[in-house]
């Protein structure tokens, strides 16, 4: 193998090394468990330098949106802030309140956080660098991912408040509204390929789908901004309006596993946008995983703009884009994609 | 058309980032005072002052302590003057009733401090802060 095969297969190769090394030893088995145990290691250590790197990066950039700095006093550029946080969020206090149904209370962080770890088992990073490649990858996604609402659910109704009520209601009805239309965009990309798996989609790319399904594209990519609760769809934060939504009884770690959760999940819908839509790790010149993370950070630049730019939208107006306008966009590009399909198989392609 | 609204805002908001801040770093860098600005920096001179009271008098709170004893030429001397910093307005009253400019204000505002007793100023304090000061 030359240099740069193993540059361009980096994460492969380190596996087939290791595997091999264990595999004069240890049974099959224990190989097996041991190289799974490595996979979760990684993704997770990718994923939270990615929930660092992009707080950092979020903070700095909507600061420069709106004129002014961001934080640049903890380390060069700022960028020990999160590390700051992380540490002053670890040794703040962690109140339970009184009426709260303590049980409840517990559980909605850990319940928000488990799907969104969950999901990464089918994020395919590069050829080969995939934990898992589910035959049913996308439907896998899907289904993990909005597992997180009972999250929601037990911290809004475990708080006792009034106002963690109001934002955890409001936020179910909200996501599993636009869960539809997002999954129905989602089709266009399944009927071309023929397929769920998350590679056989990057694989079936020698365009990037974006090109083919431009209504999917954007229909997912609105539906995924609501899905993440992110602005201009924050509905469940809303300060000016219920003070911080489901969170607002919560504090110490247990907000900070709010947050990270987040993070996760928003890393998580811009590698699944990738996949889909942006042509997964292919590109040129450059190693798989580098325009993995390329693309990665194209899209959450993307979501910090629409951040910085719009503001939040009103609680009925959000209910009638999903179910007015996103829903027949989609049924719409569900039609035109079965369209295009017929055409080209009629032309004898 | 539909979304052109979105399509602007987007564009705005990226104009902005390439926009100098407006921050401005406050312990290195500071924004221009006002000629006239009256800071918390209390000066007093010991040769002008005749200890005539007029400033204690003026003082709308009375956080300025003066007391004298009669000289050998009939004149006052100084014994005690002091600033409670922790009521004073800053209204400049003082500077103003003061018939020789033995009270001023200068520019400093950064006085703020740990120890509540430290925004009492005695005679020692403007004895040795003057020429720092001035």
């Amino acid at each position: 193998m030359s240099p740069w095969d193993i540059i361009y297969n980096f994460f492969p190769y380190i596996g087939g090394l290791i595997s091999g090394a264990l595999s004069s030893v240890l049974p099959g088995w224990a190989v097996y468990v041991i190289m799974a145990l490595i996979g979760i290691i990684g993704i997770l250590g990718f994923a939270i330098t990615g929930n660092l790197a992009m707080v950092w990066a979020e903070r700095r950039i909507i600061g420069r949106m709106q004129v002014r700095l961001g934080p640049n006093r903890v380390g060069p550029f700022g960028l020990l802030q999160p590390i700051a946080d992380a540490i002053k969020v670890l040794t703040k206090e962690d109140i339970v309140p009184r009426k709260a149904d303590k049980l409840l209370h517990f559980l909605g962080p850990t319940a928000f956080l488990i799907p969104a770890v969950l999901a990464w088992a089918v994020v395919p990073f590069a050829d080969g660098t995939i934990l898992t490649d589910l035959n049913i990858g996308i439907l896998y996604m899907l289904a993990v991912s909005s597992l997180s609402l009972i999250g929601l659910f037990l911290a809004g109704w475990g708080s006792n408040n009034k106002y963690s009520l109001l934002g955890s209601m409001r936020t179910i009805a909200q996501v599993v509204s636009y869960e539809i239309p997002m999954v129905l965009s989602i089709l266009g990309v399944v009927a071309i390929v023929g397929s769920l798996s998350m590679v056989d989609i990057v694989k079936a790319q020698n365009i990037p789908f974006i090109v083919l399904q431009p209504l999917g594209f954007i229909v997912y990519l609105i539906a995924a901004t609501a899905e993440l609760n992110r602005s201009p769809f924050d509905t469940l934060e809303a300060e000016s309006e219920i003070v911080a939504g489901y969170f607002t009884e919560y504090s110490g770690m247990k907000f900070a596993i709010f947050y990270i959760a987040e993070y996760f999940n928003l890393l998580l819908v811009a590698s699944i946008v990738t996949t889909l839509f942006l042509g997964g790790w292919r590109g040129p010149f450059l190693p798989p995983y580098i325009w993995f993370v390329i693309k990665i950070f194209l899209l959450f630049f993307f979501f910090m703009w629409l951040r910085g730019t719009l503001p939040r939208f009103r609680i009925d107006q959000l209910m009638a884009l999903a179910w007015k306008f996103l829903l027949p966009l989609a049924l719409l590009n569900i039609f035109l994609t079965g369209l295009g399909i017929l055409a080209w198989q009629a032309l004898g392609f | 058309m539909y979304g052109t609204g979105i399509l602007k805002g987007m564009a705005l908001t990226f104009r902005h980032m390439f926009r100098k801040p407006f921050t401005v770093q406050y312990p290195e860098e500071k924004l221009p005072l006002s000629e006239r600005y009256r800071g918390i920096q209390f000066n007093w001179s010991k040769e002008r002052c005749t200890g005539c009271d007029s400033c204690a008098k003026a003082c709308p709170e009375g956080c300025i302590t003066v007391a004298t004893h009669p000289g050998a030429e009939g004149q006052r001397i100084v014994d005690r003057y002091e600033i409670d910093l922790r009521i004073c307005l800053y209204c400049g009253l003082c500077v103003e009733a003061c018939p020789f400019h033995a009270i001023v204000m200068g520019k400093n505002y950064e006085m703020a401090n740990y120890d509540v007793s430290k925004l009492y100023l005695d005679k020692e304090f403007f004895l040795t802060h003057f020429e720092e000061w001035m």
